[in-house]
């Protein structure tokens, strides 16, 4: 018998592993038939999952954690079973700033950008015209990331610069009109800044956090429960949409999907860079290669470690000026369910960690690591500043940041 | 109160304005511009807001709530949870309501009844224009076979019409069903057909 799953989701190129399960039967094969809610805010797409509208939904990770914890409206518990993918958001300013911070035309050492940009963070606070810089959500992956790299850099993020949210689609509208100078947004809205010349791409996000994670495939708890069997085939079904993903021979084909105007509604050649990990990072340029500037399959990418959601706890205590709170933590991290995913792919012969947390930022070259199933290496999963997290202190590393 | 409607679609937000009009001391106002949106409810400081769920606006606006130390009074989606049965009926009808702290829940509810019906009320009418518009084009594919029918068999109109009746009942199906295979049939014979 088929079951329906109703999946909301924003029209970003990492939405696709859900959709390519459709598009491509793997669902179907799996005894699902799906149906799709595109939106265009997280607060709408957040509202259907929380109100019914949809099952399950495509989300920013931390926003998943801070509903969980009631940040802005009360707690719902959601449980993410499935990461949807690590990285894939990249850094653009406006052609005038990125010429005085960095040399256009090739991706930055963010450490050295981070200097750069303090300096001219200072000079412009001083001339009483702080730097904006857009964010797609306050609980985005972006917004922490971006974060991360501006205080390791020495700015202050709420006092020195200014950071403001601004929806995907509309971040080069707000690069043309001067309504900010920079954004940290995922693809294919950088390349579509470049594209129209309003914008220089300097940064991809995973040489902030080699491998950070990104969006997750949310459900409210309850009805993650009452429709286990169902979740469980679709994380299945998305894992076999991920192999077929990644496999550079079906790259157009899937870029075509996407840029279908019911999914991602974009310029297919922009969605095919993105997917093959090219980057124009200035208009007219041609594209660089940046391994890994998406990561949905390899090395478990949609394993959702419970060290990825305390290391997001730790982000929302650190920029909401929270306390550490174990019982927060605790909730945080049960939002990611390993479980699930683990009991989903036994006995399929895919590949499954044997650890379910791991102290991330630890591995600065490809490492084996034991498995329940298959065989496994991570690659480096470092941080730009060396930096590593251990989930065994999360109050210790939230207290380092003070 | 202070009512701020956020709608890019003009027609929608006149509809419940329309609507929100007869509630007692009470000026609305509606803001379709995304450009600016943030600097027009600081100036208007707004007791309520009410922004369709299809706004591309809504993260940026949920932003500034959360943040704004401007406003006196913070706003919020949901003021308390006893609230939820309206919030949901909201959600279904596609409007969301931030809502400042203090206010008195009835006022709110009968406020959001009000947004909800007015917003079901623009919906019924899409939907009602959808369905002219189908059945304008039905009629104009039904002409389309008939002056086919007329051409290649030399009957009347009312003969021509008769047979697609008669075709549709035997078949137990729509006569503009009937038209449609007819002008397609046609169209693949005949080629383009700008004769029909």
């Amino acid at each position: 018998m088929t079951e329906q799953l109703t999946i909301g989701f924003l029209p970003l190129v990492d939405a696709c592993l859900p959709i390519l399960a459709h598009e491509h039967g793997f669902a179907e094969e799996e005894g699902l038939a799906l149906a799709f809610q595109r939106d265009v805010s997280w607060a709408t797409v957040l509202d259907r999952l929380l109100y019914g509208h949809s099952d399950a939904a495509h989300m920013i990770a931390p926003l998943a954690i801070a509903t969980t914890l009631g940040r802005g409206r009360p707690a719902q518990p959601l449980a993410a079973p499935f990461v949807l993918g690590l990285n894939g958001n990249a850094i653009t300013m406006t052609p005038e700033l990125a010429a005085k911070v960095t040399e256009p035309g090739r991706l930055a050492d963010p450490a050295t950008l981070g200097k750069a940009l303090a300096e001219e963070a200072r000079a412009r606070k001083a001339a009483g015209k702080r730097l904006h810089l857009g964010v797609v959500h306050r609980y985005s992956s972006h917004s922490y990331k971006l974060r991360y790299w501006l205080a390791a850099s020495g700015i202050r993020p709420d006092e020195d610069v200014e950071i403001v949210t601004v929806a995907p689609p509309f971040v080069a509208d707000a690069m043309e009109t001067g309504e900010i100078d920079g954004a940290c947004v995922g693809e294919p809205w950088n390349s579509a800044a470049v594209a129209r010349g309003v914008g220089v791409i300097v940064l991809a996000t995973a040489q902030i956090w080699r491998r950070g994670v990104e969006k997750v495939l949310a459900f409210r708890a309850p009805v993650l429960e009452a429709r286990r069997p169902a979740a469980e085939a679709l994380i299945r079904a998305m894992r076999k949409a991920g192999a077929h993903f990644v496999d550079p021979a079906n790259r157009e084909a899937n870029a075509a999907i996407l840029a279908r105007p019911e999914y991602v509604g974009a310029d297919p050649s922009l969605i095919l860079n993105a997917i093959s990990d090219r980057l124009v990072l200035v208009q007219g340029a041609e594209p660089v290669h940046y391994p890994d500037f998406m990561f949905q399959h390899r090395e478990a990418a949609n394993f959702p470690w419970v060290s990825q959601a305390e290391w997001l706890y730790t982000q929302l205590v650190r920029w909401d000026h929270l306390g550490y709170s174990p019982a927060d933590a605790e909730a945080a991290a049960r939002v990611f369910r390993p479980d699930i995913y683990r009991s989903a792919l036994a006995g399929t012969g895919d590949m499954l960690p044997g650890a379910s947390s791991k102290v991330e930022g630890s591995l600065a070259q490809p490492t084996a690591v034991t498995a329940q199933q298959g065989a496994m290496v991570l690659a480096n999963n470092s941080f730009f500043d060396g930096r590593s997290f251990d989930p065994d202190d999360v109050e210790g590393y939230i207290a380092s940041f003070a | 109160m202070r009512i701020a409607i956020v709608d890019e679609s003009a027609t929608r937000a006149t509809i419940i304005e329309e609507g929100l009009a007869q509630i007692p001391d009470c000026q609305i106002f509606v803001l379709t511009e995304r450009r600016g949106l943030l600097a027009r409810i600081e100036e208007i400081a707004p007791d309520i807001v009410l922004i369709d769920l299809g706004n591309p606006s809504r993260d940026v606006l949920e932003e500034y709530f959360a943040v704004s130390r401007v406003l006196a009074r913070p706003i919020a989606m949901f003021v308390d949870e006893s609230d939820d049965e309206s919030i949901a009926a909201s959600i279904d009808a596609g409007v969301s309501a931030y809502v400042v702290d203090g206010l008195a829940a009835h006022r709110i509810r009968s406020l959001l009844d009000l947004a909800v019906r007015r917003f079901n009320a623009f919906a019924r009418l899409q939907s009602d224009l959808a369905e002219a518009k189908g059945k304008l084009a039905e009629r104009e594919t039904v002409d389309k076979a008939k002056r086919i029918l007329m051409h290649s068999k030399g009957v009347s109109e009312p003969e021509a019409y008769a047979e697609l009746r008669r075709k549709a009942m035997s078949s137990n199906r729509r006569i503009a069903d009937i038209a449609e295979a007819v002008v397609t049939a046609h169209e693949l014979m005949v080629g383009d057909s700008n004769d029909g």
